[in-house]
């Protein structure tokens, strides 16, 4: 197992550098001078000189990449332009309630996805099999920025179930949560399905039901176990867009995470911010795929041996 | 042609394209209104038979609106699908037919592009180029031709040692010559595929950019940015974003029936839905 896992973080090593580099770039992408247009074309010369000070943008590039790299390696991403606060600690302040939301989100899709798409796999062609088709093609039609106002006339403003918004305990999770969840939901669902239909055809299964084993215990036991390999995948893959999706979903919900202060951040022009933001979001996610690898490993021995 | 049309999915999503596509060519010369004229003593007034979706904050007939907003879309979808596809065909079939350095080194692009979770990197990109439809198609594409050419490399890799192949190297056709006419044609019905859920992606991604006010700028209708201005007032008007969205959803929908369809009609694997 330890060999499968060293090579995993080896094979990411140049993934993580490449989004290093890439993020380093995002400055010098922006046309003309970065410096005038996070003040203003009219601002003082005196200021513009100092803010370039500030960025290191007064160095060539080189210089400013080595510079860029020792800080990251200190874990240093920099000041806010605009509150002048660490980079660092303003994205912690709102790590927390990312988490709190992507695992709100996740847990929901899976909540919905492993009973429906187990039912609909067992019996295709079911009423449980119809409802799962019909959440699998309004989720994925469904965007988010619409699936939320949605949720908030239907449940906050007309049946007043839950708040509109802000964050204060789990009542203000739910609808945040499944406007996040829910093309996840979807996914999952057809995906176990499908999967569970292709391993209900195979030998091993005939051989169990020879052998009398009961129809609960062939489908548990012997069917989910090799049919959740293909959903793991996508599990990890489909965090990609939740994470991605929680600038939009915290955006409509008030939600004080790290997606709308991404949002903030590019509406100030705070390019050290944006910069920061965009870079713990993707490698929080490289980080999935690495344990979402780690896991497939665990599911699959074969993986490990062939490694 | 004819198995294609016997798949009813096919049918429904055939049916729904050509109404989108209708709506967004010929429907500006038929809306009543001009989608930018306003009139601010009708704001946020409700549907009725002068104005069928109603009428905006500005007084704005919505109807004409989500028709504009169609042209947008339409072109979004069209442009980045079709470019990214391209780049990702020449790409792809460069990595899978020459192998090596150049595969490894192209692989690991793709890697760095895919590292990053969704639409951020559009959105960045987006963010720091100014927004600007033109930026939205840029920075789509960006992200957009990595999964063709994924796609592509691996059907070369499996297309390259076929007899025929074989056959045609050893009668001294240049590369070129074999990807272009001995591999390439065999391609076109996977990317077909793909560019279809690929277009409902560009679709969504560019009314999320526009929802965010990343995308497309007002005055100009953009369905994304429709939902968004119509968000404030859910409770007094809720039709000023609920058609804008149903819009979207119905062209969506419309391109995963027509992809699904077409994947089953004509047997390929594979083919993703890349809606975040």
């Amino acid at each position: 197992m330890i060999p499968y896992i060293a090579r995993r973080l080896v094979l990411a090593v140049p993934t993580v550098i490449g989004v290093v580099t890439l993020v380093f770039l995002l400055i010098h992408l922006v046309p003309g001078d970065p410096v005038d247009v996070m003040l203003g074309e009219t601002a003082r010369v005196a200021d513009k000189v100092r803010l370039r000070h500030q960025l290191g943008l007064d160095h060539p590039l080189p210089v400013q990449y080595a510079r860029y790299l020792s800080h990251l390696a200190r874990a240093d991403l920099g000041r806010s332009l605009y509150s002048g606060r660490p980079v660092r600690r303003m994205i912690m302040a709102r790590y927390p309630a990312t988490l709190e939301l992507a695992g709100g989100a996740l847990l929901l899709a899976l909540l919905i996805a492993g009973p429906l798409g187990l039912a609909a796999g067992a019996r295709p062609n079911s009423m449980l099999d119809s409802v799962s088709r019909a959440l699998a093609v309004l989720g994925s039609a469904v965007p988010n920025f619409y699936l939320g106002p949605m949720l908030i006339l239907l449940f906050a403003i007309h049946l007043e179930w839950a708040p509109v918004s802000g964050r204060d305990g789990l009542a203000h999770l739910a609808l945040p949560a499944l406007t996040l969840g829910m093309g996840m939901a979807a996914i999952l669902t057809r995906m176990l399905r499908a999967a569970l239909l292709d391993r209900l055809h195979d030998d091993y299964i005939r051989t169990a039901r020879a052998k009398g084993a009961s129809e609960k215990r062939v489908l548990l036991k012997h069917a989910l176990r090799n049919a959740v390999l293909p959903v793991v995948t996508v599990l990890g893959l489909q965090t990609g867009a939740l994470l991605a999706g929680t600038i939009i979903t915290e955006t409509i919900f008030a939600w004080p995470g790290l997606g709308r202060l991404t949002l903030l951040a590019i509406q100030t022009r705070d390019y050290p911010l944006v910069q920061g933001c965009v870079l713990v979001i993707t490698l929080s996610y490289v980080l999935i795929n690495l344990i979402t690898d780690v896991l497939y490993g665990v599911v699959d021995p074969r993986l490990r041996v062939n490694s | 042609m004819i198995r294609l049309l016997l798949n009813a999915r096919v049918r429904l999503g055939l049916g729904m394209l050509a109404l989108f596509v209708a709506v967004a060519l010929l429907g500006p010369s038929v809306v009543p209104q001009s989608p930018t004229t306003q009139n601010l003593s009708e704001d946020l007034r409700p549907p009725r038979p002068e104005h069928p979706f109603g009428q905006d904050k500005l007084g704005r007939d919505v109807l004409s609106r989500v028709v504009y907003g169609a042209r947008v879309s339409l072109l979004v979808g069209v442009m980045v699908a079709g470019v990214s596809a391209c780049i990702g065909l020449a790409v792809g079939a460069l990595a899978g037919y020459a192998g090596g350095w150049t595969d490894e080194l192209i692989m690991r692009v793709i890697d760095v592009l895919l590292a990053f979770p969704g639409m951020l990197l559009a959105l960045a990109l987006s963010a720091v180029l100014g927004p600007s439809l033109r930026n939205v198609l840029l920075a789509l594409c960006v992200i957009g031709w990595t999964g063709y050419a994924r796609l592509v490399r691996a059907e070369v890799q499996a297309w390259r040692t076929r007899e025929f192949v074989s056959a045609a190297v050893a009668l001294g056709a240049t590369p070129l010559r074999v990807v272009r006419l001995h591999i390439v044609p065999h391609l076109l019905t996977p990317l077909l595929v793909q560019a279809t859920f690929g277009m409902a992606g560009a679709i969504v991604a560019e009314a999320s950019l526009s929802f965010l006010g990343l995308g497309v700028q007002p005055p100009t209708p953009s369905w994304g940015a429709m939902v968004n201005e119509g968000r404030s007032f859910l409770l007094v008007a809720p039709h000023v974003a609920l058609f804008p969205g149903l819009a979207i959803m119905l062209t969506v929908l419309g391109l995963h029936f027509l992809g699904d369809g077409l994947r089953d009609a004509l047997d390929v694997r594979g083919g993703e839905s890349l809606s975040p």
